[in-house]
């Protein structure tokens, strides 16, 4: 019974992961950037959703909108001011840019917000479902649930929309892709608003969870989706899938598991970076990484 | 008024120097062709007319508009496709799609019937409509980069280096399409190592040497010029 409660706590803390990594791995696949301020979207969305619930006192749908909308847009306008400029520019100083960006939003929540986190009601409260013996979080199930829509959302727009498939042929080759017609500017700001609107939601899930912002709550929840997108195989939407749902049972379970007396919860994240490590020494490319991609 | 007017580009890649003032035109209905040494800076003219690259000095007009500076996207929108050089199909989408791409500037009624069309002349290509494309051969990937260029019906097709890698059997059939594609109205600008073919389905050449164009004239006086001749007919 335990077993299934922690398989599902591994499937919520998973879905946040996933969709997360999916944010790295789009950007990555499209203009080859390690986009270190993805994690801090979710910051700014939780404090969005804060704002909303605990400040302005409206409804928890207000919150949604505003947190996905807002997470959404400062995507697009951190791509438009900060990244675009440095279309041709080499890779690394995009990778500091992404830093720097990193830095400014958390100590921008931190100037406005305070460096103390903010306490929050959950989002959606809905009693949990009991089944015999054993009870089920509905928040993990509104979690998992929430995640799977957005994940065939995100697979149906990629493989059957034209603006998926011109996502697609820009990443794997942006000259050809031009001389298709396809404009690379509109396809990159519309990978980040896809990227960044997934952040949003895990954002919202997040919040939902743990009920709590803080400046930096991003940066760690960043890292582990960042390996989760690596243990995938960077650039590969599967991969970000699962990558995300494998970092967040292996925290899980080495948060639950005993030697004896003694809980393995302090070992969950170097269990985590280990793993990754052995994946990448046996497989660089990742789970479902392609071999490295020429730039032409 | 020419189809397309190149007047005196200078292009640079950084401090390299790669074209050095050329200017020539193409015509409503010709097939022209570019041809010279590896380097000579064939691609670049190509990569530079498409706006992947931008000229320094000089102007290019297409159509009666000037798009020296005129995005990439937009000038494939204007009605002037490149088949790249290597093919550069995506390799990790379909065939289908790949030709999808192709008609990215279009509205999907016409897309389907270019599709058609492109299926028609490329049987094989249908066959294998769902395979990806970097599963094709090499032959079958020309073929496609050809079939996807068509895509956007421009009215002027730039193929850079079609036949490059194909065993001669296949390098007749591909320059057989290209005599037809023309014949139902594309013109044609063509980069070729392959001279002797290229220049005879030609109306008209230009020969680039380093940056420069050499040498000028229709297909028949440059397969009949001495200088072409040794240098790129072998003899
Ligand atoms: N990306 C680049 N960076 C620097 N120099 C380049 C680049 N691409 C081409 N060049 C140089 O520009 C010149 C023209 O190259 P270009 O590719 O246009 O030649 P080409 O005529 O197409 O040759 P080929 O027949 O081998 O395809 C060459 O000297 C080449 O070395
Ligand atoms: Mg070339």
């Amino acid at each position: 019974m335990i077993f299934f409660q922690q398989l599902l706590n591994g499937l919520q803390l998973g879905s946040i992961y996933a969709l997360v990594a999916l944010g790295y791995t789009m950007v990555y696949g499209i203009i080859l950037l390690l986009n270190f301020a993805h994690g801090d979207i979710i910051m700014v969305g939780a404090y969005v959703s804060w704002v909303v619930m605990s400040r302005l006192q409206l409804g928890p749908i207000t919150a949604v909108f505003a947190s996905v909308l807002m997470c959404t847009l400062l995507g697009v306008v951190i791509e438009k001011v900060a990244y675009a400029p440095l279309r041709s520019a080499p890779r690394l100083s995009l990778l500091i840019t992404a830093i720097g960006v990193s830095y400014f939003l958390e100590n921008g929540a931190q100037l406005i917000f305070g460096a103390d986190g903010k306490n929050m009601n959950a989002i959606f409260s809905i009693p949990n479902l009991t089944i015999g013996s054993v009870t089920l979080s509905s928040t993990a199930l509104v979690t998992l649930a929430v995640t799977i829509v957005a994940m065939i959302g995100l697979l149906m727009l990629v493989h059957k929309t034209k603006m998926g498939k011109a996502m697609r042929a820009v990443s794997e080759d942006m000259g050809a892709a031009q001389l298709m017609g396809i404009s690379v500017n509109a396809t990159i700001s519309f990978t980040f608003a896809i990227g960044s609107l997934l952040a949003g939601i895990g954002s919202v899930l997040y919040s939902n969870i743990y009920q709590m912002a803080t400046p930096t709550m991003g940066s760690m929840l960043g890292l582990k989706a960042f390996v989760a997108a690596v243990l995938g195989g960077i650039g590969s939407i599967p991969g970000a899938m699962i990558g995300g749902f494998a970092v967040g049972f292996i925290e899980t379970f080495v948060s639950a598991a005993k030697i004896g007396q003694q809980s393995l919860s302090v070992w969950r994240d170097a269990v985590v970076f280990a793993i990754l490590i052995i994946v990448l020494v046996v497989k660089p490319t990742g789970i479902m990484g392609h071999k490295v991609r020429e730039k032409v | 008024m020419s189809l397309l007017n190149v007047q005196d580009i200078h292009v640079y890649y950084g401090s390299i120097y790669a074209i050095k003032g050329i200017s020539f035109s193409v015509e409503e209905g010709e097939i022209v062709s570019l041809i010279g040494a590896n380097g000579a800076g064939k691609s670049t003219t190509l990569k530079t007319i498409s706006g992947l690259m931008r000229p320094r000095t000089g102007k290019i007009e297409f159509a009666g508009a000037d798009i020296t500076a005129m995005k990439a996207h937009k000038i494939v929108a204007a009605g002037l496709a490149q088949c790249p050089e290597g093919r550069r199909v995506f390799s990790r989408m379909t065939v289908q799609e790949n030709l999808e791409m192709g008609a990215y500037t279009r509205e999907n009624a016409e897309m389907e019937k270019s599709m058609e069309d492109v299926y028609y002349r490329f049987p094989r290509l249908k066959e294998r409509y769902k395979q990806e494309a970097g599963t094709l051969s090499g032959g079958e990937q020309q073929m496609l980069a050809m079939g996807r260029a068509m895509m956007s019906r421009p009215k002027l097709l730039m193929l850079d280096e079609p036949s490059m890698g194909l065993a001669p059997l296949l390098v007749e059939e591909i320059f057989e399409i290209i005599g037809e594609l023309n014949r139902s109205g594309t013109t044609v600008l063509l980069v070729e190592q392959n001279a002797q073919m290229a220049l005879s389905i030609s109306n008209r050449g230009y020969v680039l040497e380093t940056g420069r164009i050499v040498i000028s004239g229709t297909g028949d006086e440059l397969l009949r010029d001495d200088k072409v001749r040794r240098a790129y007919l072998g003899g």
